[in-house]
C-alpha cells in the first residue's frame, strides 16, 4: 500500500483532526456539565494521559513501518510528535494556570521537591528541542546524524514519563504498569532489530572477507 | 465550570438538591461521554430521616451539591480506579440487614441492628468541612449522632484507652478487596478520648436522607478534624482495646499515613504540601486550616504532643 500525495495530505489532515479529538473530548464534557467535581484535576489527568499516549504512539510508528512495510508511515510521526509537544504543553499550562495558579513560590517547590512532578518537569524540558527542531530546516541545520542522535532522547522522555505516572499513584499502579509494559515492548522492538542488524553486518563482514 | 473566587458564592447558586436530579437527566440524556455518569437508581430512593435537629457544631459555608458528594469518592473497596468508580459499584452492596457488634474491653458488648442504632440517639444534622488528604475538600450536610452515645450503651472498661473500627468486606460486591495493596478488612481506629469527643459523629444520612452507599452505608464514621481515610465507612465492628489499633493505611505506608491524621498545614505528606486545599466547586485553592478548622474544640486533646511526629 502507498498511497499517492493527494492521499498522503487528506490521510494528514484527517489525522490532524483525529488527535484533537481528546482536546474536543474536555470541550465537550465542560459544555455538558460532565466534568465532575474535581474538574481540574480530570483535565490534568486527561491531558497528562495523552501526553503520554501520544508519546507511545510516536514510538510505535518505526516497528509498525518495519512490521507492514508502510514506510510512508514515517511521513505522520513529525505530526505525532508535535502533538505529544502540544498535549504536554496543554498538560503544564493546566498545572501552572488551573492547579496552582501560578503560584511561583509553591511550584517551586514542587518541582524540586516532589519527585513525580519533578520527573514530569524535566520530561517537558527534554521535549522542548525536540519540538524546536521538528521542521526541515532544523534537520537540514544539524545534519541528519545529528539530529537523529537529539531525537533519541525521545526514549528517555517516554521513560521518564512512565515513572511520572507511576510515582503519582496512590497504590494501584495497574496503568503505569501497562505503560510500562507497551514501552518496553516498543523499545524491545528497537533494540532487538538492531542487534539482528549487527549481526548481518558482522557475517556481511566476515564473508567479504 | 465558571471561575469564582471562594467567598463570592452566595447560596442560592450552590446546586440544590431538587436540581440533583434535573442535571442528571439532562447530562444523561446528552449522552455524557459517561465520566461523571453512572450513578446507581439507589442514590434517588432513599430513606428520609425528617425534623433533624441543628447543631451548633456546624459550619455556615454552603454544603457541597449532593451531586458531587455522592460522586467525587474514595472508597477502595470498590476500586482504585478513580473517584467516580465508588458511585459506579457501591450500588450493589447490601446495606439490609445490618448489624454492628461492638466489643472488647465493655462491660455490656453486644451487637445492634441498624434499627436500633438509628433509635440511639436523637438525629442531628452536622455540617461538617471534610479534608482530604489528598488535598481537597468539602462541606457535607452530614445526619447523624455523637459515636459517644453509642459507646455508652455497652459501658467501655477502665483500661480501655483506644477504639478499633471495622468496616465491610464482600468480595461478591467488592472487587479492591481483590487487590492485596491494602490488609482487608479496612481498618481504623482513634484514642478514647478523640472518640468520645462530640464533634465525632456517627453517619447514616446526608441531605437529610441514608447515606448512598459510596458514601458509606448505612452507617460511617465521621471525625472532621483528620484526613478523610480515618472515617470508615461501612462500619460492622466496634472494638474498644487497650493497645493502639493497626490502622490499614498506616499499615500500607507509615511514613505517608500516621496514626493520627490529624489535618495539619505544616506537616506535608512526603509527595505533596497539605499547606492549601482546593474545595470541591472552587477554582482558587484555599488555605488548609490546622485541625480543619476545628482546632478550638479539639487542640487541648493533643496538648503537650509533638504533631509533627505523631503525624
Ligand atoms: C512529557 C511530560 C509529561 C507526561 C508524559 C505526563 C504524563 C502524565 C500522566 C500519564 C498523568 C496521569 C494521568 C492519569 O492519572 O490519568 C499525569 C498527571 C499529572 N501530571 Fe504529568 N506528565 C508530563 C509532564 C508534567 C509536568 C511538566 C507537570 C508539572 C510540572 C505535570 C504534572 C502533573 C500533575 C499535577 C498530574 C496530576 C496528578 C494528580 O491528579 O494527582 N506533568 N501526567
Amino acid at each position: 500500500m502507498q498511497p499517492n500525495p493527494q492521499q498522503l495530505s487528506a490521510l494528514k489532515a484527517a489525522l490532524f483532526a483525529l488527535c484533537l479529538v481528546p482536546l474536543a473530548q474536555l470541550g465537550w464534557l465542560g459544555w455538558s456539565d460532565a466534568l465532575g467535581a474535581n474538574p481540574i484535576e480530570l483535565i490534568t489527568r486527561h491531558l497528562g494521559k495523552w501526553t503520554l499516549n501520544f508519546l507511545l504512539i510516536t514510538l510505535a510508528v518505526t516497528p509498525l513501518r518495519h512490521l507492514t512495510g508502510w514506510h510512508w508511515l514515517i511521513r505522520l510521526r513529525r505530526m505525532l510528535g508535535l502533538y505529544a509537544f502540544f498535549y504536554a504543553l496543554l498538560h503544564f499550562l493546566t498545572y501552572l494556570w488551573l492547579d496552582q495558579f501560578f503560584d511561583w513560590a509553591s511550584i517551586v517547590r514542587d518541582i524540586a521537591k516532589r519527585p513525580f512532578i519533578t520527573t514530569g518537569f524535566t520530561a517537558f524540558l527534554l521535549l522542548i528541542p525536540l519540538a524546536a527542531t521538528s521542521n526541515a530546516a532544523m534537520v537540514k541545520r544539524l545534519g541528519g546524524r545529528r539530529w537523529t542522535q537529539l531525537h533519541r532522547s525521545v526514549y528517555a522522555i517516554a521513560l521518564i514519563g512512565v515513572a511520572h505516572y507511576w510515582w503519582l499513584v496512590k497504590k494501584d499502579v495497574t496503568l503505569p504498569l501497562l505503560y510500562a509494559v507497551l514501552l518496553g515492548a516498543l523499545l524491545g522492538f528497537r533494540a532487538l532489530r538492531l542487534a539482528k542488524e549487527r549481526r548481518r553486518q558482522l557475517a556481511a563482514y566476515s564473508r567479504s572477507r | 465550570m465558571l471561575i469564582k473566587r471562594p467567598d463570592d458564592i452566595a447560596p442560592s447558586e450552590i446546586t440544590p438538591r431538587s436540581l440533583f436530579g434535573r442535571r442528571r437527566a439532562f447530562i444523561k440524556a446528552a449522552g455524557a461521554l459517561a465520566l461523571a455518569a453512572g450513578l446507581p437508581a439507589e442514590t434517588w430512593a432513599r430513606e428520609a430521616f425528617p425534623g433533624l435537629q441543628k447543631s451548633a457544631f456546624s459550619t455556615l459555608e454552603p454544603p457541597n451539591s449532593l451531586r458531587d458528594i455522592a460522586s467525587y469518592n474514595n472508597f477502595v473497596e470498590f476500586g482504585f480506579g478513580g473517584k467516580s468508580q465508588p458511585a459506579e459499584r457501591a450500588g450493589a452492596m447490601k446495606t439490609r440487614p445490618w448489624t454492628v457488634t461492638i466489643e472488647g474491653l465493655a462491660h455490656k458488648p453486644r451487637t445492634f441492628a441498624i434499627e436500633d442504632i438509628l433509635r440511639i440517639a436523637p438525629l442531628e444534622e452536622r455540617i461538617y468541612r471534610l479534608r482530604c488528604v489528598e488535598g481537597w475538600s468539602m462541606v457535607i450536610p452530614w445526619v447523624g449522632f455523637p459515636l459517644h452515645a453509642l459507646l455508652k450503651q455497652v459501658e467501655p472498661l477502665g483500661s480501655a484507652k483506644y477504639v478499633e473500627f471495622v468496616t465491610h468486606t464482600d468480595p461478591a460486591t467488592m472487587p479492591g478487596l481483590r487487590f492485596s495493596y491494602l490488609e482487608w478488612p479496612y481498618t481504623e481506629g482513634l484514642r478514647l478520648d478523640e472518640a468520645l469527643h462530640p464533634l465525632t459523629i456517627l453517619a447514616v444520612g446526608l441531605y437529610g436522607e441514608a447515606l448512598p452507599n459510596q458514601n458509606g452505608a448505612p452507617l460511617r464514621l465521621v471525625v472532621p478534624w483528620k484526613y478523610g481515610f480515618k472515617s470508615g465507612k461501612s462500619i460492622v465492628r466496634i472494638r474498644l482495646t487497650d493497645k493502639e489499633p493497626k490502622t490499614t493505611w498506616n499499615l500500607a505506608q507509615p511514613e505517608e499515613y500516621g496514626f493520627y491524621a490529624n489535618v495539619n498545614p505544616e506537616v506535608s505528606h512526603p509527595r505533596w504540601s497539605q499547606e492549601k486545599e482546593r474545595r470541591i466547586g472552587e477554582f482558587f485553592k484555599r488555605k488548609t486550616l490546622p485541625f480543619n478548622g476545628y482546632a478550638e474544640q479539639v487542640a487541648p486533646l493533643y496538648a503537650g504532643m509533638d504533631l509533627r511526629k505523631h503525624y
